[in-house]
């Protein structure tokens, strides 16, 4: 599993529930490791224990943590750059959510061997979405939840999401679009970063 | 087709493009060049009033439209300053009219600061947004890999470090020693080595204990140290072994004098953990100058025979190796290094 991932959970946790508490989870995990490195790659079976771990330090439920996981990867002002970058593939919500299927190539791009979960959006009825989510962690329903939730947040989206339950090990996400208007757009400006 | 909806088509497909009459007459412009050129842009002037052609002829600014379709131009802005664009002419239009289609080619990421442009800004098919996000994603991985690479290069020294420190005193320990003496003989330099011991080491470790041995090796550190120039080499050798490089120091009275500064440091009363003692040495020293050529284990050897008679002659002194004191009496010499191995 590429460190960025094992990375981002100590983030989350520091960064949500202060230091002590990731020092904590990360010696019940027992992984060998502390300090993990965006760069570097670890064994996959770390980043489960891990979770598994920081869900008993923090005593939330593993579906709840998946979906805060998700939320403050694209809105916490510390990982400014992740919001960026998902915002390049979308002018507005619906074109964004239609962009989902590309994640993990655009991921990669960035990253190789960088292994999101496979994405496809399907659209039943007008205003009504379902996204199918599968691997590598067990979960990555709940944390694309997360995603979508912030990312229809810095839109200005009004949506209602909902994980509908787990299909030949494929999760799947109900979106419903409110309003694609509803509150101001956060803003997103092209050049930035560049420079 | 109507004029209207012409405009309203490539405005769509090309934003940033010209709708040129035979003469060069700028007939209509689509709303990512007005942009661009702002108050540099107006109705129904010239193409040459705004661009000069850079390639494929520096200025063949007075060649017809004809000549230049149908190839890859670099075109120079006229009323707006470090502007370049990428561009392609065609003819085709209704009337005779060319289309020219421009783009600001490599310079696209620099423009779209410069010049506050957004995705509608681009058509649609254009791959401007994909080559942003390459380059922020990119950037955001060489910034992370950087910081990996700052990370290890301070482990790495400090590791080095280490390896080097005697952790008690702080000093280099034998194998700095070994590395920076093997510096000094590669590059020729002269210097005097002084092995410097610590007088009844045993005792004071048997009579105070432990931590005041470990105390009065810190004791000894801190005056070699402050004894000596920064550029000299103080180490510890482990037990109560010490070594000084004095370079560039071969005048036997500098070093003597050195040697006494350092024996009447040692001597002043302290605090060694809780005891008020005075501390002695005996040291010997060998010059690099007195060898035909620099050898380090033989100028080691040769001060320790000096540090051997300063121990006979009493302690708490400093002797200059000397021929005669490879005649040992044997048996003298052996009594000594049973004594520093008790």
């Amino acid at each position: 599993m590429h460190g960025l991932v094992n990375r981002a959970i100590q983030r989350f946790v520091i960064d949500s529930y202060g230091e002590a508490q990731w020092q904590t989870a990360a010696l019940r995990a027992d992984v060998g490791v502390v300090e993990f490195e965006a760069m570097a790659r670890y064994d996959d079976e770390i980043t489960p224990m891990l979770l598994t771990a920081v869900c008993d330090v923090l005593n939330r439920p593993y579906e709840e943590l998946m979906e805060d996981i998700g939320t403050y990867l694209v809105s916490h002002q510390n990982v400014k750059a992740l919001r960026r970058l998902m915002r390049f593939s979308g002018v507005d919500f619906v074109d964004f959510l239609h962009s989902l299927d590309e994640l993990p190539e655009r991921a990669r791009l960035a990253v190789a061997n960088l292994d999101l979960p496979e994405l496809e959006l399907r659209q039943n009825t007008p205003g009504y979405y379902e996204l199918h989510c599968a691997g590598p962690l067990s979960g990555s329903g709940y944390l694309m939840m997360g995603i979508l939730r912030a990312m229809a947040d810095d839109y200005g989206a009004l949506v209602y999401l909902e994980h509908v339950g787990v299909e030949e090990d494929r999760e799947r996400i109900g979106v419903s679009l409110l309003e694609a208007e509803y509150a101001e757009d956060k803003g997103f400006a092209l050049g930035a970063q560049a420079g | 087709m109507t004029k209207t909806s012409q405009s309203d088509m490539l405005d769509m497909i090309c934003p940033m493009h010209l709708v040129l009459g035979n003469d060069g007459t700028i007939l209509s412009a689509g709303p990512t060049i007005r942009k661009t050129l702002g108050d540099g842009f107006c109705d129904n002037t010239e193409l040459r009033d705004l661009f000069d052609v850079k390639s494929p002829q520096d200025g063949a600014n007075s060649a017809p439209l004809s000549d230049l379709s149908g190839q890859k131009l670099r075109l120079r802005a006229k009323t707006v300053p470090d502007l370049e664009l990428k561009g392609v002419l065609m003819p085709g239009l209704p009337n005779g009219q060319y289309l020219l289609n421009l783009s600001f080619g490599i310079n696209v990421v620099r423009a779209v600061q410069l010049y506050d442009l957004t995705a509608a800004d681009f058509a649609v098919t254009d791959l401007t947004i994909e080559m942003l996000y390459l380059v922020e994603a990119k950037s955001a991985a060489m910034d992370a890999f950087e910081a990996l690479n700052a990370k290890l290069e301070k482990a790495r020294v400090a590791a080095e470090q280490q390896a080097s420190t005697d952790a008690l005193t702080g000093l280099s320990n034998r194998r700095a020693l070994d590395v920076a003496v093997a510096t000094l003989v590669q590059s020729c330099e002269v210097f005097a080595m002084m092995h410097l011991d610590l007088d009844f080491f045993k005792a004071i470790n048997d009579t105070y204990g432990h931590a005041a041995g470990d105390a009065a090796l810190k004791r000894v550190a801190h005056v070699l140290t402050t004894e000596t120039r920064s550029r000299d080499i103080v180490a510890r050798f482990g037990g109560d072994e010490f070594v000084v490089i004095l370079r560039d120091a071969i005048d036997p009275k500098g070093v003597e004098r050195i040697a006494d500064r350092i024996m009447r440091a040692l001597g002043e009363a302290t605090d060694i953990e809780g005891e008020i003692l005075s501390l002695s040495a005996s040291a010997g020293t060998a010059i690099s100058t007195d060898y035909p050529a620099p050898d380090a284990e033989a100028m080691a050897m040769d001060a320790d025979l000096a540090l051997y008679a300063a121990k006979r002659d009493g302690r708490g002194c400093h002797r200059f190796y000397h021929i005669d004191m490879r005649q040992p009496a044997n048996a003298a010499l052996q009594a000594e290094a049973d004594k520093r191995i008790a």
